[in-house]
C-alpha cells in the first residue's frame, strides 16, 4: 500500500468531483456533503468514463404521476448508457447485488502529518497549513 | 385425440353474432328503430381482421355444413365435449367495438352481452364470457361494466388491442379501476378498430401483414402498461393478452429490463425490474402457438419466460391453428401442462372460482 496525495481538499468542493490519476489509473474523488468519495472512473457495465457523467440525486415516485428527487448529489449517473451508482458505495441502483463500481480508500490529511512522509505526490508540493486527500493503494 | 387432461379451461372461445337482427330484441325501442329504419340491420359488423372465408376465420371442419351441429350445439361438439373441459371462456369480438357513434357502440355493447348470457350462457353452465364494452367513451365502459358484473359468469372485460390510443394512457384507468374493483380480468384482443395503422409505420399493404404483427401490438400494449404505471396504480389488475402469440416473449422482458436501468428516471413509479412485474401481472393464451413443433425448442421458449404461471390455455375456436381436438403442444412436461390447462386460467381470471358450482349466479 501506498499513500497517494491526489489533490488539495479544498480544490474539491460539496457537491463536486474531481478526477485524478494514482499509478497509471484514473480515480473521481467526490465530495458528498463533506465526506469524501473515490470510484474507479471506469463503469462496470460497459466501461465508460463514469465520473465524467452527472451527479445527480435518485428520482423517486409514490405512484404513476407522482415525481420526486431524492437524496440529492448521492448518485453518478454513467454518460453512456445512464444506469445510476451510489457514490458512497458504488453500488449500482438497479442491480445493487451484482454490480457495483469499483472504490479505494480516501482520507481526508493535514499537511502537518504528511510532510513527515512518506508519501507519493505526482504534481504538487505539500504545504503544512493545507488539507489533503490522500488514497491508498 | 382428445386434451391430455381433464377439466380444463379453454380462456379463448370466439361467438359470433350471426346478425344484426338477432341483437334487436335486446336494444332499446329507439336503437331497434334506428338500425331497422336506416338498414343498418342488414350491415355484417364483421371486423376486418377476419375474413369470412379464411381458416384463420373458421377451422374447415368446423365450418356450417350439412348435418354438422350449429350453434351452441357446435361449441358443445366441438369444443367443450371432446376436451372434456370443466369451462370455456367466450368472447364477442364485433364491429361495433369501431363505431364512431359510441352511444350506438354502448347500445351494441349492451345487447351483445345480454345476448350472450341469454343464449349462451343460460344454456350451457361451462360458459363464461367477458364483458364487451366500447372503449372510445370510457365512462359508458363503465357503465357497462358496473351493469354486467353482477352476474358472477362474466369474468373478464374485452378490448381490442388497438384502438384509438394506447391502452395504457390514464383516460383508460376507469375502466382498469372498475376491473379490478370486480374481479375482473382485463381481457384484450388482438384485432384492430382500423382508427390507426396496424403497423406502427403506417399502412401495410396486406391483410398478412396486419395478421403477423399482432404481436408487435401486444408488445406496445404491455410496454404503455408499464410506463404508464397501470400495474402500479391497480396491483390487482390481470392482463390477458388473446391470441397474441407468445416466443416473441423471451426478448421482449430482456429488452424491457435491460432499457429501464437506463431510462427509469423517466418514469421512476416504474420501480421494479419490469420482467418481474410482467411476469406477476400479464398472461398470454397459448393459442396460436407460434413456435416450432420440435418440443426442444418450444420448453427453450417457456425456460426462457422463466415463468410457469405465464401462459393459459386456449383453442381459439373456431380459428383454425391445430388440426384435431388436443390444443395442447406436444413434448411439454405433464405438470407445466396441467398450470397451462388448469391452475393458470383459473389464477389469471378470479372470477373462475365459480366455474365448478355453475348454478350459483350469484348478484352483488
Ligand atoms: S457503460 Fe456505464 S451504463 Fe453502460
Amino acid at each position: 500500500m501506498t499513500r497517494h496525495v491526489v489533490a488539495k481538499a479544498r480544490d474539491i468542493a460539496p457537491g463536486s468531483s474531481q478526477i485524478v490519476e494514482v499509478g497509471g489509473r484514473e480515480i473521481g474523488v467526490f465530495n458528498v456533503a463533506g465526506d469524501y468519495y473515490a470510484l474507479a472512473n471506469r463503469c462496470p457495465h460497459a466501461g465508460a468514463d463514469l465520473c465524467k457523467g452527472f451527479i445527480t440525486g435518485l428520482a423517486l415516485s409514490d405512484g404513476p404521476n407522482k415525481y420526486r428527487l431524492e437524496r440529492k448529489g448521492e448518485f453518478l449517473r454513467c454518460p453512456f448508457h445512464g444506469w445510476e451508482f451510489e457514490i458512497r458505495t458504488g453500488q449500482s441502483w438497479c442491480d445493487p447485488k451484482s454490480m457495483r463500481v469499483r472504490q479505494f480508500k480516501v482520507d481526508v490529511a493535514p499537511g502537518e502529518t504528511l510532510v513527515k512522509g512518506p508519501y507519493v505526490a505526482e504534481s504538487f508540493p505539500v504545504k503544512v497549513e493545507e488539507e489533503y486527500i490522500v488514497i491508498d493503494i | 385425440m382428445k386434451l391430455p387432461l381433464e377439466g380444463a379451461i379453454d380462456c379463448d372461445v370466439h361467438l359470433s353474432v350471426p346478425n344484426v337482427a338477432t341483437l334487436l330484441p335486446y336494444m332499446s325501442d329507439y336503437w331497434s328503430d334506428q338500425l331497422v329504419t336506416r338498414y343498418i340491420d342488414r350491415a355484417g359488423f364483421n371486423l376486418t381482421s377476419y375474413p369470412p372465408r379464411s381458416p384463420l376465420t373458421v377451422r374447415d371442419d368446423w365450418r356450417a355444413a350439412p348435418g354438422r351441429p350449429t350453434g351452441l350445439a357446435a361449441l358443445q361438439a366441438d369444443v367443450l365435449d371432446p376436451g372434456r373441459l370443466s369451462g370455456a371462456i367466450c368472447h364477442t369480438m364485433h364491429g361495433a367495438m369501431a363505431l364512431f357513434n359510441e352511444d350506438m357502440g354502448a347500445e351494441f355493447c349492451k345487447a351483445i352481452n345480454a345476448w350472450v348470457a341469454k343464449e349462451w350462457l343460460d344454456r350451457e353452465p361451462r360458459l363464461r364470457a367477458s364483458i364487451l364494452v366500447h372503449a372510445q367513451n370510457p365512462a359508458l365502459a363503465v357503465e357497462e361494466i358496473e351493469r354486467c358484473a353482477a352476474d358472477k359468469r362474466f369474468v373478464a372485460v374485452l378490448l381490442p388491442v388497438m384502438g384509438d390510443s394506447p391502452l395504457g394512457r390514464r383516460i383508460y384507468w376507469p375502466i382498469y379501476e372498475a376491473c379490478e374493483r370486480h374481479g375482473l380480468s382485463l381481457a384484450v384482443h388482438a384485432g384492430s378498430t382500423y382508427r390507426n395503422p396496424p403497423t406502427a409505420a403506417g399502412w401495410p399493404s396486406y391483410q398478412s401483414e396486419d395478421y403477423m404483427l399482432q404481436s408487435s401490438a401486444f408488445e406496445n400494449l404491455i410496454v404503455g402498461f408499464l410506463a404508464e404505471g397501470v400495474f402500479q396504480k391497480f396491483p390487482g389488475l390481470k392482463l390477458v393478452c388473446m391470441e397474441s402469440g407468445f416466443t416473441w416473449m423471451p426478448t421482449f422482458l430482456w429488452r424491457t429490463s435491460k432499457t429501464w436501468r437506463g431510462v427509469r428516471t423517466e418514469v421512476p413509479w416504474l420501480d421494479r425490474v419490469p420482467a418481474e412485474i410482467i411476469r406477476e401481472h400479464v398472461r398470454l393464451t397459448l393459442q396460436p402457438v407460434d413456435a416450432p413443433r420440435d418440443p426442444k425448442i418450444l420448453n427453450k421458449i417457456f425456460e426462457q419466460i422463466a415463468c410457469d404461471d405465464m401462459i393459459v390455455y386456449s383453442s381459439d375456436y373456431p380459428h383454425g391453428h391445430f388440426d384435431g381436438d388436443n390444443g395442447l403442444p406436444e413434448g411439454l412436461s405433464p405438470e407445466l401442462l396441467r398450470k397451462i390447462a388448469i391452475d393458470n386460467p383459473r389464477a389469471a381470471f378470479p372470477r373462475l372460482a365459480t366455474v365448478d358450482a355453475p348454478d350459483t349466479k350469484e348478484t352483488v
